[in-house]
């Protein structure tokens, strides 16, 4: 009997004793399994550059995709904003996949209703489950707004969101002058950046439809899906602080995701408020930080009058000192000195430590945006991103990407793959092997298989805690990043010295 | 303080009440229905359930794809589930309920992988038939291992009109009699995950259960075959139950569905007793094959000793002697662990007080060992649970227990802020919620990354986690030391 009440063995030592072992092996006379020889000789071939080219051969099935569904990111976008209680009108599991997801990642509470479509919806359309879902979320929530988007069910059978909420108000489900932004967000066009896009431009749109514009001084900042946002957004807004710039953040989900645990549970905090998004229409010049989210958004801005910039996720050095030189252009102030010191001081990390990255091959797969900064922050390491992989990245982002190799000696030998999953990323990786992966918590299947240590630098990471906290932006950010790829480096270097009378000679104490 | 039940009975009403009231009128007239305090002298006074979820109230429900792939078909291993439809689905569900499997993942077993069709809008518009289609000879050609393929529908296969059937039959074909097997499982079904199980299990029914039966496959008998159906191996717990199912002489044949195979469902209707843990996701298939095959089914119980002794001596009681002299002797083995998880954690969790809300068979099925550590659950609820969930759910319940069914986020947390209870059990879109109030919280869908906590080994697992849940030093830390004491 392997259990004890002194040292209770949980799963991952139980069931290797003698015990289980014996049981398991003997399950398998009722599992018609194929022979062992028949398994390995097939994970052999699943390693080979034949499979490889099967496998790149797809062109219906996707497995394990690095990607979600819009709706998650229309969620997002609604969550960054006062007050606002997120509502997606559609079949009710859907949502309760978002909140789940989220709370995985962040460790928080995600609250987000839904219409609860079932099969009579389906023949008579959701026209009463958005009335009822209004009412019912209304008086029971007390949100400032409730922030509308579409699943599935919704978008197949055609619902038209802006008469559907209309109807509901003339029904009395909510007051006539209360908010309701929205936007159709069908889960078979694009991912979750693209409905964080289509949520946020149907936000501004609702507060600045019939408003003249203005102009002020002041910035607009847009963020884009992020899942390190809790960290993240606190640099940006020192930044900016530090600039002694005007500026607004349009769609901050920092602290919603990032409430204290004091004993109560507040269902909203932080986020835009209504009265910065209709000021934000005065803005001088919108920038934004991830170019691949807020496509439809920044045209509809640059409708408005307004200048607008965009970044693809800038990391590192070079990344960050182009934001800053944009907005010292915007605001026309110079970079404060304080940044200019925190510069210098990731330059010196980078130069103590860069001797060990230099000419590492990195293997990575993320949102396209991501995939861009990290790209130009490896290369500025002198580390070679050998594969880089989106799934939600299309022709138009893998040459923004190639032109990024193209400019550095370390882009060489790199290659740029569109709309991939990670099936493809494995054969990539036992083809061409590579020393690190970098992405998120799914990509620990391919640590497994290929043999590949990972670091975890793309949303969602569900199985380390609190990395979302820390940020991944800005001077700030990037040495933070720099110390997850070293600690990953050295961590393997170790283990791979750690031989007892193999290898006692290359364990240094210093590194 | 301690309260007479009569007071609890009062207390419970009137925060029934105060609760319904923040719901507009007709709303709070459906969820009404929904909520009770059970009591003893009228024990048929029980909730409604199965019902829709109200639009707008923030359900903890999911749909009938969560309850098709994500529950009964997800984890047969050595089959590929596609999930069909958009990325959404399967990227949310994907290895996210720990239903744990020995093999070698992407080659022979497939749990925990994501497979999807991930229609794009010329699917949606002209159909995803061909795409499908498409999608089986790519899985063929890449995972040659695979026994068999799943299509889960997402709620666009419905709308569409897709003939899912036809394919699975063409391919199957194709494919010299490869299983396919067509599952129409769309999100919108039904009120709840349950629909799901009952699509999946008559899916089992058509397409492996009855054509297993139909060709007869051989098979070699034993008089002490049984079969493990609803235990879903999370965290293991079909292992640590089907290791005292074997030591008492009895031999597993197949095991649904979690550590599954293709093979060990149609072994099934061969046993001499099906043994039922979640009675809610498989009652139907049990049912089945009772009548067709003539197979009894009983239900049990592995959580905590009390309930696993009177479950090992409930099953043996199908068998003979030699099968009831060992269960006596498994029982007798265990007693003493059992008894030194008792005496360690009783002292620190006895008369602890529980709330749950979860899924199929917990919110009665743990009521017992909690009751062997002491504690009581004074609330339970079904995220889609039946009233025969219910009715079987009295025999557990102490007069005064407060009842909700598809209980609503807005209803929960003001249940739970008034009777602060010193433990809640639920799943994850709750925990972070009650853990910010200062309450200890377990999940009790994912045993919180821990378990197993079927079976004895189990058991002392579960206890610890109660244990580190109710008594860490965090909780004293909620409040800071220069606010005054409320």
């Amino acid at each position: 009997m392997p259990q004890c009440a002194d040292q209770v063995l949980d799963f991952e030592t139980l069931f290797r004793e003698p015990e289980y072992r014996d049981m398991l092996a003997d399950k398998r006379q009722f599992e018609n399994r194929h022979p062992d020889t028949v398994v390995a000789e097939t994970l052999e071939w699943s390693k080979s550059w034949e499979y490889r080219e099967k496998n790149f051969a797809r062109e219906a099935l996707t497995i394990n995709p690095a990607r979600a569904c819009q709706p998650l990111g229309a969620v997002y976008a609604h969550v960054g904003f006062k007050g606002t209680l997120p509502m997606v009108h559609g079949s009710q599991g859907c949502v309760a996949y978002y909140r789940s997801h989220f709370s995985r990642h962040f460790k928080e509470p995600t609250s987000c209703v839904s219409s609860s479509m079932t099969e009579d919806a389906a023949v008579f359309g959701g026209m009463n489950n958005m009335i009822d879902a209004l009412s019912n979320a209304h008086t029971l929530y007390h949100p400032d707004m409730i922030g509308v988007s579409t699943s599935c069910m919704a978008e197949v059978i055609g619902d038209d969101l802006d008469a559907f909420i209309r109807n509901a108000k003339e029904k009395g489900s909510i007051p006539m002058d209360f908010d309701v932004p929205f936007a159709h967000t069908p889960a078979f066009v694009g991912s979750h950046v693209t409905g964080y896009d289509s949520a946020l431009r149907g936000v501004l749109q609702h507060f600045w439809k019939g408003q003249t514009r203005v102009p002020d001084a002041s910035i607009n900042f847009i963020g884009g899906f992020d899942g390190f946002v809790v960290g993240n957004m606190p640099v940006i807004r020192r930044i900016f602080d530090a600039f002694g710039a005007d500026y607004t953040v349009l769609c901050d989900p920092s602290d919603a995701w990032n409430t204290p645990g004091d004993g109560e549970f507040r269902m909203y905090d932080g986020g835009t408020s209504k009265d910065e998004v209709k000021r934000a229409l005065n803005a001088r010049a919108t920038v934004s930080f991830q170019e691949f989210c807020t496509e439809k958004t920044l045209k509809y801005i640059a409708e408005q009058g307004q200048d607008v910039v965009s970044f693809n996720h800038p990391m590192g050095v070079a990344g960050t000192d182009a934001f800053l030189m944009k907005i010292a252009e915007l605001t026309g102030k110079p970079v404060p000195e304080s940044l200019e010191r925190e510069r210098g001081r990731l330059v010196d990390a980078i130069a103590d430590s860069q001797a060990h990255l230099h000419g590492k091959k990195f293997a990575l797969y993320g949102d396209p945006d991501l995939m861009l900064g990290l790209t130009a922050f490896l290369l500025e390491l002198g580390a070679e991103p050998t594969h880089i992989l989106s799934s939600n990245g299309d022709a138009g982002w893998a040459a923004k990407v190639q032109a990024v190799l193209d400019a550095s000696p370390f882009g060489r030998d790199c290659h740029v793959y569109p709309k991939r999953d990670l099936w493809h990323m494995r054969s990539l990786l036992h083809t061409e092997p590579v020393d690190f992966l970098i992405g998120n918590s799914h990509g620990k299947y391919l640590e497994r298989d290929c043999n590949v240590p990972l670091i975890r630098l793309a949303f969602p990471i569900f199985d380390r805690h609190h990395h979302h906290r820390f940020p991944i932006w800005g001077y700030e950010g990037a040495l933070r990043v720099l110390v997850a790829i070293l600690d990953e480096y050295f961590e393997k270097l170790d283990l791979n010295t750690s031989d007892i009378g193999v290898s006692d000679y290359g364990l240094d104490i210093i590194r | 303080m301690s309260t007479s039940v009569e007071e609890q009975k009062l207390a419970n009403a009137a925060l029934i009440a105060e609760v319904l009231e923040a719901f507009p009128e007709k709303s709070a007239k459906k969820r009404a229905k929904h909520l009770a305090t059970f009591d003893s002298e009228k024990p048929d006074c029980s909730v409604k359930s199965n019902i829709k979820s109200l639009p707008g109230v923030m359900t903890i429900r999911g749909c009938a794809y969560a309850g098709s792939k994500g529950v009964v078909w997800g984890p047969i291993k050595d089959m590929v589930h596609i999930s069909h439809g958009p990325v959404g689905c399967g990227q949310y569900s994907w290895g996210s309920r720990r239903n744990y499997y020995t093999g070698t993942t992407g080659v022979d077993s497939f749990v925990t992988m994501q497979f999807t069709s991930d229609f794009q809008e010329k699917d949606i518009v002209f159909g995803g038939d061909k795409k499908l289609e498409q999608v089986i000879d790519e899985i063929q050609t890449l995972f040659p291992l695979n026994r068999a393929i799943s299509i889960q529908s997402e709620c666009p296969i419905g709308l569409i009109g897709d003939d899912i059937e036809a394919v699975s039959k063409r391919k199957s074909k194709q494919y010299e009699g490869h299983k396919i097997v067509p599952v129409r499982c769309e999100g919108f079904r039904g009120v709840s995950q349950s629909l799901g199980h009952h699509i999946a299990n008559d899916a089992v029914r058509d397409w492996v259960i009855d054509p297993a039966t139909r060709e007869a496959k051989p098979f070699a008998s034993t008089p002490y075959d049984v079969a493990i159906l609803g235990d879903y191996n999370i965290g293991g717990d079909a292992w640590s139950s089907r290791i005292l199912l074997e030591e008492m002489g009895l031999r597993v044949i197949a095991q649904w569905s979690g550590d599954g195979t293709l093979a060990e469902m149609e072994n099934t209707p061969h046993a001499k007793l099906n043994l039922l843990h979640c009675y809610r996701s498989m009652n139907y298939i049990a049912r089945h094959m009772e009548e067709k095959s003539g197979v009894p089914w009983v239900e049990y119980n592995f959580f905590g000793p009390t309930m696993i002794e009177r479950s090992l001596r409930e099953i043996a009681s199908h068998f003979d002697d030699t099968i009831k002299e060992n269960a006596e002797r498994v029982i007798a083995k265990y007693k003493a662990l059992s008894q030194a998880v008792i005496d360690k954690y009783k002292p620190r969790l006895g008369g602890k007080k529980v709330m749950l809300f979860i899924g199929g068979l917990r919110p009665r099925h743990v009521i017992g060992a909690y009751e062997d550590l002491g504690m009581e659950v004074i609330g339970t609820g079904y995220e889609f649970g039946h009233s025969d969930d219910y009715q079987r759910t009295l025999e557990h319940l102490k007069d005064g227990t407060l009842l909700y069914d598809d209980v609503s986020a807005f209803e929960f947390e003001k249940f739970v802020a008034r009777i602060q209870p010193d433990l809640v059990g639920s799943g994850i879109k709750e925990k972070y919620i009650f853990q910010k109030m200062g309450i200890p919280f377990r999940q009790m869908h994912s045993w919180d990354y821990s378990g197993p906590y079927h079976g004895f080994d189990g058991f002392a697992i579960f206890a610890r986690d109660m244990d580190m849940a109710i008594n860490a030093p965090a909780w004293t830390l909620t409040r800071a030391p220069w606010k005054t004491a409320a």
